[in-house]
């Protein structure tokens, strides 16, 4: 898989936490998802473990979920539309929901949503309403958890980890590839307890993961661990 | 009896003063033209299938359907099901947001003062945020429904690292856009400030909403043919209709 040559340098940061003193890691297979809640203070890494994996992810206020992930407040707030080290995930009520305390990428995705089998019609073809998609992920994740309370009116415009959306200057949007690779991750610190939601993005119609879907991992460190 | 005759027939248009919220159902086949009167203006706009609200406008669906960052003519505004709620058949401003979202009871006391209606009247600072929260519930719609929305005559540009700049200038005096409606759309509008302008006073702007009925959609519809994702797009519509449902 090609790098893409971004002119911009990207900032990038490493985390200290080690693996082995997590208190959760779990592998996401293509296609599947996860949902957990995270307490105020928990860290979770989501890691890219072959390389240019999209985890479409969304969060929610445990205490509210109407209270959740905004992509419009948080880019319009950080006054950039590129998730990075630094970046504060807000909520549609504008609180913070995480932050990106480390990101061996630099950059991420928020604009271009999760696939979902109606718009592969549009992208690619009417008769690819059949193939899996994020969406259904999703569907199915709050339909087998039905206490949660959340349904289709709760998925909102997520965060596409690892994918490279560019925007440019005259306003057009470009899928390019990659910036992230085999081992790459990104580390969110919950700044209140926060339902996430995972999908591992099952396309096979885009070049943006080598028409390949592969596993991500997500790792869990408690508050007190440094 | 009254006679209202020339009051509504077959088209009708009235005046949204800046900082007020609106909404209408309208069903496929309407054209609707919005004005910008004195230049300066924001039109907050959602949109929701009127027969299942959950199918709803879907920005990020629209801009990468159509490999866009900005509305103008020829686009397409997508729901969430593939389907096209509205066409872009006419702009003269070229570049409308729909990721920036809107102003906030916070952002707007913030940046100019909260104006309380108890003093000011209809001259209070209303926020994008609480209008579409108002017009939503007149639908049983809530917080969960709503969606990042559109942001007609205002312009957020990206520069090559990202930045997001609101571009003051945009929106000119007399500027409009026409949005043709393919499917019956219940639509949510508020003229309250766009949640970058900085301008130094509130700015109240007025906008000139006209309502008529569209020409038919012709084969060679300039929308239509744009991309081959709307023409798609327009099939997805079409299926839609066939089974017989409203739209």
């Amino acid at each position: 898989m090609h790098r893409t040559n971004t002119q911009h340098t990207l900032t990038t940061r490493r985390s200290s936490l080690l693996p082995g003193e997590a208190v959760f890691r779990y592998v996401i297979p293509a296609g599947e998802y996860w949902i957990d809640t995270l307490r105020s203070g928990q860290r979770l890494r989501i890691v890219d473990v072959e390389g240019n994996q999209a985890a479409d992810t969304l969060f929610f206020n445990a205490a509210d979920v109407a209270d959740r992930y905004s992509a419009v407040d948080t880019i319009r707030e950080q006054g950039n539309v590129y998730l990075s080290y630094g970046s504060k995930l807000l909520s549609t009520a504008g609180n913070v929901l995480a932050e990106i305390v480390a990101d061996t990428v630099g950059r991420h995705d928020t604009l271009g949503g999760a696939c979902a089998s109606e718009s592969n019609t549009v992208r690619y073809d009417l008769e690819k309403r059949t193939m899996h998609s994020c969406r259904d992920s999703y569907l199915l994740a709050l339909a087998q958890h039905e206490a949660l309370g959340m349904s289709k009116r709760d998925l909102t415009h997520n965060i596409n980890f690892f994918m490279n959306v560019p925007v440019t200057p005259d306003g057009g949007l470009t899928f390019a590839d990659g910036v992230s690779g085999p081992g790459q991750y990104v580390e969110m610190l919950a700044a209140m307890d926060i339902i996430v939601l995972i999908s591992n993005c099952p396309q096979l119609n885009n070049p943006c993961n080598a028409y390949n879907p592969t596993p991500l991992e997500v790792i869990i460190w408690d508050a007190d661990v440094q | 009896m009254a006679d209202n005759s020339s009051l509504i027939r077959d088209s009708y248009q009235t005046v949204i003063e800046g900082g007020k919220h609106w909404s209408l159902n309208v069903s496929a086949g309407t054209l609707l033209r919005l004005t910008d009167i004195e230049g300066g203006a924001n039109v907050g706009m959602l949109f929701y299938n009127p027969h299942n609200p959950l199918e709803r406008y879907n920005a990020p669906d629209t801009l990468k359907c159509q490999h866009t960052f900005k509305l103008t003519k020829g686009h397409c505004l997508y729901s969430d099901m593939g389907r096209i709620f509205c066409s872009l058949v006419e702009d003269s401003n070229g570049w409308h947001d729909t990721v920036c979202g809107n102003s906030t009871k916070k952002s707007v006391a913030a940046r100019w003062g909260e104006k309380s209606y108890q003093v000011h009247r209809n001259g209070w600072t209303q926020n994008g945020h609480d209008a579409f929260l108002v017009e939503a519930a007149k639908y049983g719609l809530g917080r969960r429904d709503l969606a990042a929305n559109v942001n007609w005559f205002s312009k957020a540009a990206v520069a090559e690292d990202g930045a997001l700049s609101f571009d003051a200038g945009n929106a000119k005096p007399g500027s409009f856009v026409e949005l043709r409606f393919e499917m019956d759309t219940l639509v949510l509008l508020h003229t309250c400030p766009h949640p970058l302008n900085t301008a130094k006073e509130y700015p109240r702007k007025p906008v000139k909403v006209a309502l008529s009925k569209a020409a038919e959609v012709i084969a060679d519809d300039f929308c239509m043919n744009s991309r081959p994702e709307n023409l798609r797009g327009f099939a997805n519509t079409d299926l839609y209709k066939l089974c017989g449902c409203k739209a």
